[in-house]
């Protein structure tokens, strides 16, 4: 372990700064992989200066006791305030209430890519384990020292430290007293195992969940600062629509309203909203619209633009399917659909001093403090992004158009300004899942053994394009297309599409070969984790017992997406009208070892009812650059009626480390469906979504 | 013109066509009531109007005058929680939880309706209420605890 003096680090970052900001205390500050690498080769293995914007995240040991923990992390619903709580109050052996998550806050936490990708669980839960694993053993040396004793005497229990011998005890706050200690996590440390943990791995009530349940949390929709304005903005009347000149006499008469014209851009502010209302309707504008794709078309449009040179390879196809005894050729379509998160895009922007603080709703609040530095064009430290808990996000949370927008007009206005989208707006102006093609040529054997495969996706992205199955030749392509409408990431992003249909391919593959979708499966795959959650699955959900009822048929799928593995049965029911209900679903999910139960159950289960959406009903209707269905309304998302029976089954691996939960189970949940759909029915659909009128033509 | 917002005489200078729920958010910072859609169809907005569950977003504030208005900030007596907010906390449903503040109101008029709802009247009675986080299965686990808090209070 370190001895004190080396504790001592030439930091970039400020240390004085850093205490005269946290106070004084015990402080481990830990770093990404990369940089740790980068520093390898440094005297003891430890950290050389670290420039300021690659820390991590850090653990602070007031000297009150308090444990702050500061992270670029965001909730937005995924609980991990209470997950990474608990990992740190594990390592840290002090309880949980001890434990203060300051997130998201970019004057406070170390920059951070986003919360995206379901890295907040393998990569800042494993970091804040070391940091805190760190600062105990830390904590130990120091009373180690005070009292002369030897360090493996002492015991950590409760948030002090403890000597059986000779009965003495101090708290944390107690031996961080006076202290200014800045110390690099030490990757030597050694942690608890999974297997031992006490609290993290443990169902715990959602840190702050009183302030919830009570309609006292903040959301940035909610929030007010005095003298505050609401804002309203122009938007054009479809997609490449363009300023052509606005007459603004008539809004700016409107007493209280400020109105303000920066290029394309219109908005206004004013004292309540029935004012913003009103002065936004009293704008004039002339648009210029120009020739739009449709939602008819989309399909062939995306196939005719894409914008790399693959799609000439494509051509060539595969040799090996001439050797083979079956092929099947077929081409997926997925539609956009929008991420709706239930509190729509929200910003609240101040100027003070030449100084912009924005509390925005955003899974990325490094990346719109960059956003704005770069459009107000001023240094990032003068502008401080704060993510309150939000309304969800499902990866359609990651720009800054909310942000930028309310800046601007508080700028214009002198005065704090509060922008809260309208669900119109969060549906048309943000972004959706991407859109995409898939054609699919396969070749095999009767005896299911798969000898080519090629697969080529037409825009939707890249994510789970490789196939886990044992395939002699493979050729697989991403074609990125023009997309007709603004797109961005999703829960899963393009695995939805890719695992679609990639298993709903292989259930095809299986039925000309006679042979069971899940022993056709288990017959082509070698991964022993994705093989677990098929037979895991399998086995909770029946499939192998006894015979479908009259007009029902199953369905399996599986895939694997940042470190989860998922497999999805899905039981269908065709009624004599041709309606199809979801008789019941059952998915097996795993993702390492599990840090709090109940929570990867909400995790998996909010991603399955997510997945019914988009693989049932929902789809974005577009004209001529025109949203026809931006409303809830008319824009159908799952409700109380839409659930099935759910069965999730969760294996823990404590062996294996800790990865995200937010997307791989969404994935399984439309081919799943769309399989059983092809039991019960032969009919194998190829489209997301499957049934957007609930019933089979 | 005045308005009864849990309890209490609450004047306000606005005009009678705005909505309610720009009314308790804006004018009156009773911001528990959340916007989702504005057009009735999510249920995020929902308060009690004399002891019925209304979308404040498409109910005229003019139109609540003289009436018994009930928010999520008006359940709580005494530091108290009302059972169903309780069996919310115990349960912990919920992921963002911006659909609290409206499934708990319409959990309160179900309950205060039936006491001791089936799965399926659960189903009917919630399904104006959206939950983006596609929570329903463990919301409807809640309001069975709920009325079991309630039935033996
Ligand atoms: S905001 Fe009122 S029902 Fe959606
Ligand atoms: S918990 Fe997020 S909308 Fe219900």
């Amino acid at each position: 372990m370190m001895e004190s003096k080396d504790m001592e680090m030439p930091f970039e970052m400020d240390r004085r700064k850093f205490f005269r900001l946290f106070g004084g205390g015990l402080a481990v500050v830990f770093v990404f992989q990369d940089v740790l690498a980068f520093a390898e080769g440094t005297e003891a293995g430890l950290v050389g200066p670290v420039p300021a914007d690659q820390v991590g995240a850090w653990i602070h040991i007031a000297e009150d006791g308090t444990i702050n923990v500061f992270t670029g992390k965001v909730e937005v619903g995924q609980n991990i305030r209470t997950s990474l709580s608990q990992q740190v109050a594990e390592e840290l052996h002090v309880p949980m209430s001890s434990v203060k998550m300051i997130m998201g806050d970019t004057d406070l936490v170390p920059a951070d890519f986003g919360t995206v990708g379901s890295r907040s669980t393998p990569q800042m839960g494993t970091q804040l384990r070391k940091a805190a694993a760190t600062a105990r053993q830390a904590l130990l040396e120091m009373a180690a020292g005070l009292w002369g004793v030897d360090v493996s005497s002492l015991k950590t229990d409760a948030g002090a430290v403890s000597d059986p011998q000779s009965g003495k005890k101090m708290s944390y706050g107690q031996l961080t007293k006076g202290r200014q200690i800045l110390m690099p996590v030490s990757e030597q440390v050694a942690f608890i195992n999974a297997a031992d943990w006490k609290v993290a791995g443990k169902t715990m009530p959602k840190v702050n969940g009183r302030s919830f349940i009570t309609g006292e949390h903040k959301y940035v929709s909610d929030m007010v600062l005095p003298g505050m304005l609401y804002a309203r903005v122009l938007r054009p009347p479809a997609y490449g629509a363009r300023l052509v000149n606005a007459d603004l006499s008539a809004a700016k008469s409107i007493p209280g309203a400020v109105v303000l014209q920066e290029g394309n851009f219109i908005g206004v502010a004013a004292p309540t909203l029935e004012t913003a209302d009103k002065a936004i309707a009293a704008v004039k504008p002339n648009w210029e619209t120009s020739k739009q794709p449709s939602g008819a078309e989309l399909f062939d449009y995306l196939v005719r633009n894409t914008t790399n040179q693959n799609k000439e390879k494509a051509a060539d196809g595969l040799q090996a399917i001439d050797g083979a005894e079956m092929k099947l050729d077929a081409t997926y379509t997925v539609d956009y659909i929008a991420h709706v998160p239930l509190e729509p895009r929200a910003a609240l922007a101040q100027w003070n001093d030449g100084k912009l603080t924005v509390w925005t709703g955003t899974q990325r609040p490094f990346g719109v403090q960059d956003h704005l530095a770069a459009e107000f064009n001023i240094s990032k430290e003068k502008v401080r992004v704060i993510v309150p808990d939000t309304g969800s996000g499902y990866g359609g949370k990651h720009s800054a158009e909310a942000a930028s927008e309310a800046a601007r007009l508080a700028r214009a206005s002198g005065k704090p300004v509060k922008l809260v989208w309208t669900r119109k707006e969060e549906f048309t102006w943000a972004y959706f899942r991407p859109a995409g093609v898939i054609k699919v040529s396969s070749a095999f054997n009767k005896n299911g053994e798969i000898k080519a495969w090629r697969f080529d996706n037409y825009n939707s992205g890249n994510a789970g394009l490789d196939t886990q199955y044992r395939i002699a030749r493979k050729e697989i392509a991403y074609h990125p297309s023009r997309t007709p409408l603004k797109q961005g990431s999703y829960r899963g992003l393009a695995s939805t599409a890719n695992v679609f249909a990639r298993e709903s391919h292989i259930a095809d593959m299986a039925r000309m070969t006679g042979m069971d979708q899940l022993v056709y499966r288990l017959k082509n795959l070698d991964d022993p984790r994705l093989k677990a959650v098929l037979e895991a699955a399998a086995k909770s959900f029946g499939w192998n017992s006894g015979k479908r009822m009259e007009g029902r048929g199953y369905g399996i799928a599986c895939g694997f997406e940042k470190g989860g593995y998922v497999a999805t049965c899905a039981e269908v029911a065709i009624g004599a009208d041709r309606s199809v209900e979801i008789v019941r679903l059952t998915a097996a999910f795993e993702c390492g070892a599990i840090v709090n139960p109940h929570h990867l159950e909400n995790q998996i289960l909010g991603a399955i009812v997510q997945g019914l959406g988009g693989a049932l009903f929902e789809r974005i209707d577009f004209e001529e650059g025109k949203i026809l269905n931006a409303s809830l309304s008319a824009y159908r998302v799952p409700r109380f009626k839409d659930v099935p029976g759910i069965d999730i089954v969760m294996i823990n691996r404590v062996d294996l480390p800790s990865a995200g939960a937010g997307e791989a189970p969404i994935v399984g949940v439309a081919p799943a469906i769309r399989n059983a759909i092809l039991e019960a029915s032969g009919i194998g659909l190829k489209t997301l979504p499957l049934l957007p009128s609930g019933k089979l033509a | 013109m005045v308005l009864t917002i849990n309890g209490k005489r609450r004047e306000v200078y606005v005009s009678a066509e705005i909505s309610l729920l720009n009314v308790l958010r804006d004018e009156l910072g009773l911001t528990g009531t959340k916007y989702g859609c504005g057009e009735g169809a999510c249920g995020a907005c929902t308060v009690h109007i004399d002891g019925k569950p209304v979308h404040s977003c498409i109910t005229s504030a003019g139109s609540s005058v003289g009436k018994a208005v009930v928010t999520i900030e008006g359940l709580e007596k005494n530091g108290v929680l009302h059972p169903v907010q309780e069996a919310f906390l115990q349960s912990d449903p919920l992921q963002c939880s911006y659909c609290a503040s409206g499934m708990v109101m319409s959990a309160i008029s179900l309950l205060n309706q039936n006491s001791s709802p089936s799965d399926a009247e659960i189903v009917a009675a919630m399904n104006g209420n959206i939950c983006r986080c596609g929570t329903y299965p463990n919301i409807i686990k809640t309001i069975k605890l709920a009325a079991n808090l309630l039935n033996n209070k």
